[in-house]
């Protein structure tokens, strides 16, 4: 099975600051895995890479078997993103701003209007959808961003640090939405976080520190070989935390 | 990619420049004023000051109103291109840009799109401008409002690529502002938009030189000919050159493999 997301030695500097050493990762269809890591940890870093907002000069980034440098064109078709940072233009209403994405990925505005319709339902914001995101609350804007990310159906999903300023209910809502999407629909999920408590058994975790990964695979495992007692207890063992 | 996916690309992109727009009317509003302020105070005071002789393409003396009105229209273009460009740093910085960049669209299309949504933007500036400078007696030819139409596009085009360029090449937002000032305001003094340049050549021999390599100026002569339903071979070639020159620069400022986004990503 082609990975959904494939990454081999990838490294990155921002002038003499290393923010990315020899990073290997791998996501299947429809895995859910979380990037564990502190802040500046690397994550965002990674995420600029992989959509290409930042050139990866050394190893190799591929999306469904399409190299972003090579292949960019292919590779971003697959791909759904919700930045770390609100996207989305306060001035416009949320139609407009899904419309707006619809069109920067080539769908016509008849089927843009269907999708829309499903997407923003799934999200539960259909009555937002002529008001302006300026009046609309963080967890609101955040279940747009997630709803547009999908209305060109990627088949992986990158989200950046997604619940970070959000309440408790928005978290746990965007969250259980996301996972609930990754098994129906099969999508790729890589869901960068610093929030352990987002982390739920079985789910892959990939803890990254200080731009290099620290250690990858399945929660009971990384338990079982850090030997602590909770998935918390490992990342504070794994990147020296007391 | 499809042919048809770009053209929705491209509508999309001028779309959302036109309702970003509609939206913000004190930005229709202010670049009116803007000009209009120059028109009624600036050459009423200086009409009797600056006589102007007849130069092409007027073919009687013309009141100095007339004379600086492609020189206002240049600078509602001018300052709609900046001002697009500033909106790319902002949308840079608050993350919005990050949304048009990723899409699977080759980036120099995604690029010369909002360009062009610039221009369209700037251009209905420019025709409500001459609705209410038709008050000032500044009436051109009827042909003129249609043959100013190309004028305008090569000209937005070109000093909105000049706007995108340095977009790319300034980090923040408040650096900016400094670029307002130090582009904005020489390039339009220092150009035919206030007083021809025979006039700058008898002050001081530099200076006009300054003038005539100033790409504003081509972008005011190729104005004011064209208002005129004539076209000047030399300004309208060397438009072209200029506007090929930005639109290269902000495209490479741009990419993500070469251009001035790596350089603040990181480096090779």
């Amino acid at each position: 099975m082609t990975p959904a997301l494939q990454i081999k030695g990838v490294s990155h500097s921002f002038g003499d600051f290393t923010a990315l050493s020899k990073v290997n990762l791998e996501i299947k269809p429809g895995d859910f895995t979380v990037l564990l890591g502190l802040n500046g940890a690397g994550k965002t870093t990674l995420y600029s890479l992989v959509t290409r907002l930042y050139n990866n000069v050394s190893g190799e980034i591929n999306i469904f078997g399409y190299n972003v440098r090579e292949n960019s064109t292919s590779a971003l078709k697959h791909i759904g993103v919700v930045f770390q940072q609100p996207t989305l233009d306060l001035d416009l209403s949320v139609s407009e701003n899904l419309d707006y994405h619809s069109s920067l990925h080539g769908i016509s505005a008849a089927e843009a209007k269907v999708r829309i319709k499903d997407e923003i339902k799934r999200v539960d914001l259909e009555d937002k959808l002529n008001e302006k995101v300026r009046s609309l609350s963080g967890g609101q804007r955040r279940r747009v961003e997630i709803a547009r990310a999908l209305i060109h159906k990627p088949k992986l999903l990158l989200l950046d640090e997604p619940t970070v300023g959000l309440d408790i209910g928005s978290r746990q809502l965007i969250l259980k939405h996301v996972k609930t999407l990754c098994k129906k629909n099969k999508l790729a999920v890589l869901w960068a976080t610093h929030l352990i408590d987002e982390i739920d058994k079985g789910e892959k975790v990939v803890v990254i520190n200080k731009g290099k990964i620290l250690e990858s695979g399945e929660v009971g495992a990384i338990i079982k070989k850090t030997k602590t007692k909770n998935i918390r207890e490992s990342f504070n063992k794994l990147v020296g935390l007391k | 990619m499809e042919t048809i996916f770009y053209f929705r690309c491209f509508k999309g992109i001028v779309l959302r420049e036109a309702l970003r727009f509609i939206h913000q009317k004190e930005r229709f509003f202010s670049a009116l004023v803007r000009p209009l302020v120059w028109l009624g105070i600036f050459a009423a005071g200086f009409r009797s000051v600056l006589g102007v002789s007849i130069i092409p393409p007027y073919e009687t003396y013309i009141p100095y109103e007339v004379y600086i009105a492609p020189g206002l229209i240049a600078m509602i273009q001018l300052f709609n291109g900046m001002q697009s460009s500033l909106s790319m740093v902002y949308d840079r910085e608050m993350g919005s840009m990050k949304t048009m960049l990723v899409s699977p669209i080759p980036r120099w299309f995604l690029l010369i799109s909002k360009l062009l949504a610039g221009v369209f933007v700037s251009i209905m500036q420019v025709y409500a401008f001459l609705l209410i400078a038709s008050l000032w007696d500044i009436i051109p030819p009827i042909s003129g409002y249609f043959t100013i139409l190309p004028a305008l596009i090569i000209s937005g085009l070109m000093l909105g690529a000049l706007g995108m360029f340095l977009s790319s090449a300034i980090k923040q937002l408040e650096n900016f502002a400094g670029v307002m000032n130090f582009v904005i305001f020489p390039m339009f003094f220092a150009s035919s938009a206030l007083y021809p340049l025979w006039k700058i050549e008898e002050t001081s021999y530099w200076l006009y030189y300054v003038c005539f390599y100033n790409p504003f100026t081509y972008s005011v002569e190729l104005i004011r000919y064209s208002l005129y339903s004539q076209i000047n071979i030399e300004y309208s070639i060397g438009i072209v050159i200029f506007t090929l020159i930005f639109l290269i620069l902000s495209i490479i400022g741009y990419d993500p493999a070469r251009g001035n986004l790596q350089k603040k990503g990181g480096k090779k």
